[in-house]
């Protein structure tokens, strides 16, 4: 848990003075929309069909029960009652006024929160796993590498008018559960032979109109060396991106065009020159950051308690949440629990104001005060001792947040789509919303298995459909919603893009062509426990592809 | 549904003037000489230099509206005016999905379109 300083709340508390200022001149005519758009996208203000939109930071996805209960405020008393957590670990209220805003604004600063680099073409959200801290198999915690990072770029002169958005994500786990290898740049922790901890760097992935995974361009950085090498990427960057055509902008493009090794070689020259200079990082400043997280003083329990495997005895509906939410944790006797923000006929990530303040209090209850949001849209509390997982099932799953679907074909991540969204050409949520009505049976989504299904709106990928195992993308036909169907894509450390299956097939038959797609799979794998992912692989998208297309 | 606000003026029917009102975001419709939250109170022409001017003075009045553009529209055999497409129903009805369980404060004139 990350403790602001003086500088921190002095700095989120001016930001708030000062957009209160520009919106009042907003308001009053002194500023017209083009002096205030730019302005107001700096605190991550976006106009969508309905309303405003603000897009809250959750740094590197950790709240704290505070934090949370101050979300479920500002979703109460200047939104309809419910937030969105998104595929960057942040929160977005689609309902907002904006002579609200200053007041919401104010509201979140005073617990450390604010829009800030959300939009606009700056350093947005680093983003991480969820379990970090907790992960059995981390090296360290990634999280402060993150806030290393975040410290320097936010506000950083030089980087305030990049070519395009640039996103960063920092994993140390050997999983990837943060999605690295679609983002700008991503930094994975690795052990070298000496024993030593340090950064593999990654960059040019990245979805949307051309998709690609992230290139390797640093096996190993000294931790010592992080800001300067990453000041050098975004540098080299801010040099050569383009700025003459918005949609080959972004730094994907420029690693494709020059070549990952030619670009490598660029960053390479650029650092050498500053490496040894104010940005190297010496362990003083980095104890200093590593400081500022809190780290829960864990009681000394031991694994599988007694009443725990008599809870799960008696119950199975307990046993069937505990089987699928409830991950192993790193410290003996805790576990990692997940919330399902999957309901059936729900809105994948969206979570009510009387969630929110339960789920807080069951935080400061059972997990000392700390939750978790995941790219996939749901939610963690990292901290929960086994034995108190009873009492925790009980209470999550009177809110309806312990559906045992998570990783499973109903815990789909879905951009908000047309419903909300200005730049969307199709909706996505009714979309998902169908599919968790078809796949309601939970015996079929477990036999099913681990079957990551993303769907995106627009080819902006908000929902990440390059890289969902069955991945969905709304396209526009003659005023008609269309949708294209992928499969095979792969978000972790495996990560590769999804195959077209064929023509895109309208919006009544979407969740027709995922039942046949399920369907074709239990018939083609070679035993029950072999994968989605695994069959699609070994068997290529043609036998799919036939299924879908055969009565089509 | 590209964006509106990057098509260029081509007029192929019955058009009003959107946009979203700049206190709130809420979208309203370019009437005689104002705005309204009516897509019945919206002045509707099948003339493209009528919609231009009236864009014009939509663009005119940054004070209360943001983002103006020409959107269509179908006008049934009684008179009254609908949205043109999806997107215009979706503007001018809210979200096709019910909102969360517990969220409360819908706008009566907001009726889901399925």
């Amino acid at each position: 848990m990350y403790l602001y300083d003086e500088l921190d709340r002095t700095l989120v508390g001016e930001r708030v003075a000062e957009f209160r200022g520009q919106v009042a001149r907003r308001l009053s005519g002194e500023l017209t929309e083009d002096e205030f758009k730019p302005l107001r996208l700096m605190n991550g203000v976006y106009l969508q069909l309905h309303a405003y939109m603000l897009r809250i930071s959750i740094p590197y996805g950790t709240l704290s029960s505070a934090q949370l209960r101050m979300l479920a405020h500002v979703a109460r008393r200047y939104d309809r009652g419910y937030g969105h957590f998104t595929t960057r670990q942040n929160i977005q209220y689609h309902w907002i006024k904006l002579e609200e805003l200053p007041d919401a604004m104010a509201d979140l600063a005073s617990v450390g929160m604010h829009g800030m680099q959300t939009s606009g073409n700056v350093v947005r959200n680093i983003t991480t796993d969820q379990w970090a801290s907790v992960a059995p198999d981390e090296i360290e915690d990634p999280r402060i590498w993150a806030e290393v990072i975040r410290q320097h770029v936010t506000l950083h002169p030089e980087f305030s008018f990049m070519p395009r958005k640039f996103k960063i994500a920092v994993g140390s786990s050997r999983h990837d559960r943060a999605a690295l290898r679609i983002h700008d740049m991503a930094l994975q922790m690795h052990r070298n032979g000496a024993g030593e901890t340090g950064f593999e760097v990654m960059v040019g992935g990245g979805l949307g109109r051309t998709a690609f995974i992230a290139k390797t361009i640093k096996p190993f950085l000294h931790k010592r060396d992080v800001l300067s090498y990453v000041e050098a990427v975004l540098r080299t960057y801010n040099q050569f991106g383009r700025r003459d055509n918005i949609y080959k902008a972004r730094i994907k493009i420029l690693v494709h065009e020059l070549g990952a090794e030619a670009f490598a070689k660029e960053v390479e020259t650029e650092w050498q020159s500053i490496k040894d200079g104010p940005l190297a990082l010496d362990e003083e400043v980095i104890a200093d950051i590593a400081s500022r997280f809190r780290y829960p003083a864990y009681a000394r329990l031991d694994d599988s308690p007694p009443e725990l495997a008599e809870a799960r005895r008696s119950d199975r509906r307990f046993d069937a949440w505990v089987g699928n939410s409830v991950a192993k944790h790193k410290v003996p006797g805790y576990a990692i629990v997940t919330l399902s923000l999957k309901p059936e006929g729900g809105t994948p990530g969206d979570v009510t104001a009387e969630q929110m303040d339960v789920i807080a209090d069951l935080a400061d209850r059972y997990s000392f005060g700390e939750i978790r949001v995941g790219h996939e849209q749901n939610l963690a509390l990292p901290h929960v001792a086994q034995r108190d997982l009873p009492a925790v099932w009980r209470a999550l799953d009177a809110i309806g947040v312990a559906i045992p679907n998570v990783n499973l074909i109903t815990d789909i991540i879905a951009c908000p789509g047309l419903d909300y969204c200005s730049l969307a050409n199709a909706r996505s949520i009714p979309i998902a919303q169908e599919i968790t009505r078809r796949f309601r049976n939970l015996d079929l989504a477990r036999d099913l298995g681990r079957l990551h299904i993303n769907i995106s709106g627009c080819i902006n990928a908000c929902g990440h459909h390059h890289v969902g195992h069955i991945g969905i993308l709304g396209v526009e036909k003659n005023g008609e919603e269309f949708y294209q169907i992928t499969l095979g894509g792969k978000a972790d450390e495996h990560a590769t893009l999804g195959t077209l299956i064929g023509p895109a097939v309208p919006y009544a038959q979407v969740a027709d062509v995922v039942e046949d797609i399920a369907a074709a799979y239990i018939e083609l794998r070679e035993r029950p426990d072999e994968l989605f992912i695994d069959t699609v692989k070994r068997t290529g998208v043609e036998p799919f592809r036939e299924r879908v297309y055969a009565a089509r | 549904m590209t964006s509106p606000l990057q098509q260029k003026l081509k007029i192929n029917g019955p058009v009003v003037v959107t946009a979203n009102r700049l206190a709130d975001g809420v979208v309203v419709y370019r009437g005689e000489g104002g705005w309204t939250t009516k897509l019945d109170g919206a002045a509707v022409t099948t003339s493209a230099a009528v919609a231009q001017e009236l864009l014009a003075a939509a663009k005119a009045d940054g004070l209360h509206a943001v983002d103006a553009y020409v959107a269509p529209v179908q006008v049934t055999e009684d008179g009254r005016v609908r949205p043109g497409n999806l997107r215009e129903r979706i503007r001018s009805s809210g979200p096709t999905i019910d909102l969360p369980l517990h969220a409360l404060r819908v706008k009566a004139d907001h009726v889901p379109v399925r």
